[in-house]
């Protein structure tokens, strides 16, 4: 029988037994990798009275629900998405965010 | 019978149809290949031509490389066909896994656009088999993400196996290695930044695209397959 989740924004019904999951997938250069945005960045703070800021990395945050049976299993199936699709291992790094909607 | 030149063709591709017009401005005969489509259908080599695939939203060729035609251009590849990855079209290989490394922003983080010089590095490549090695050719550029790279094993490997097909005289983007176009083991499969359809006459300023595609109709007419 589905559940009825009255906690969030949306009252979306989950199936039964099933977990949905806010997903935040940071997306950054690999270290290594030549970040010109974040190198560009970092140059530029001084000049704006910011004094002691290094290691600038600039990347994108890709945010989306994801439903598993549990943590573990959605987290497995988001790795997969990034090793897959949404990173290129050769030049991208991700980290991975989960949090149950509840 | 002149060789028939597939031209891949993604929402957002726009030199497709420069490649055409230069193919068969060489005696060969083009035909575009819609992204849409699961077969290249009847022809001798297939060219991913450059531009702004998938409005190169999440990366540069990271959606195209799922477009249904690029299963038939695999399989055409994996056969010994000729395949050249035309700036967006390098990128689209290299995220297909069909070229090793990857394309990533200019180190001056500026969209270059000007005509570079480029070394021929080795005739063993599909696009190079009837240039010479050590010829300079002036071709343009025209990219915001077009430095190469790769780990340490894969440039090795490159360098070891004659896979470096061109190789920029004055670096414009920060490529690993001057690196503006390598091929796969087999030497089918290339992929490259400038534009040689672009460089076809003395009217649009060089015409040192024509060894470069000259090579490509050369090969697709005698295929190794």
């Amino acid at each position: 029988m589905a559940q009825l989740d009255v906690s969030g924004g949306h009252a979306e019904t989950v199936p039964s037994g099933l977990v949905k999951f806010d997903v935040l997938v940071e997306v950054s250069p690999r270290t290594g990798i030549a970040d010109p945005q974040g190198q560009t960045i970092e140059r530029s703070l001084p000049a704006l009275g910011f004094g002691g800021v290094s290691g600038v990395r600039v990347g994108k945050a890709i945010r989306f629900e994801v439903t598993a049976e549990s943590e573990d299993a959605a987290r497995a199936e988001v790795e997969d998405m990034c090793a897959r699709f949404l990173t290129n291992p050769v030049i991208e790094d991700s980290a991975v965010s989960l949090t149950a909607v509840s | 019978m002149s060789a028939v030149v597939g031209v891949v063709q993604f929402p957002g591709s726009n030199c497709e149809l420069d490649v055409v017009e230069a193919v068969g401005a060489l005696g060969g005969e083009g035909r575009i290949l819609w992204h849409g489509d699961e077969s290249v259908g009847d022809v001798d080599a297939v060219v991913v031509p450059g531009g702004f695939a998938h409005g190169d939203y999440l990366r540069p060729g990271a959606i195209a490389r799922f477009s249904p035609v690029m299963g038939a251009v695999a399989e055409f590849a994996r056969e010994g066909g000729p395949v050249i990855g035309i700036c967006n079209g390098f990128q689209v290989l290299t995220e297909a896994g069909l070229l090793p490394g990857a394309l990533h922003k200019n180190v001056g983080l500026r969209f270059v656009c000007r005509t570079v010089g480029l070394r021929v590095e080795t005739t063993r490549s599909a696009l190079t088999a009837s240039a010479e090695v050590g010829q300079v050719l002036q071709v343009p550029i025209n990219h915001f993400e077009g430095n190469y790279t790769c780990d340490d094993a894969t440039l090795a490997a490159l360098k070891a196996n004659d896979q470096v097909v061109l190789r920029y005289v004055d670096n414009p983007n920060g490529s690993i290695d001057d690196i503006a176009g390598i091929s796969n083991e087999a030497g089918n499969v290339v992929g490259l930044m400038p534009h040689p359809e672009r460089a076809i006459s003395d009217l649009l300023g060089s015409s040192d695209g024509v060894p470069l595609l000259r090579s490509i109709l050369d090969r697709a007419v005698a295929p190794a397959r």
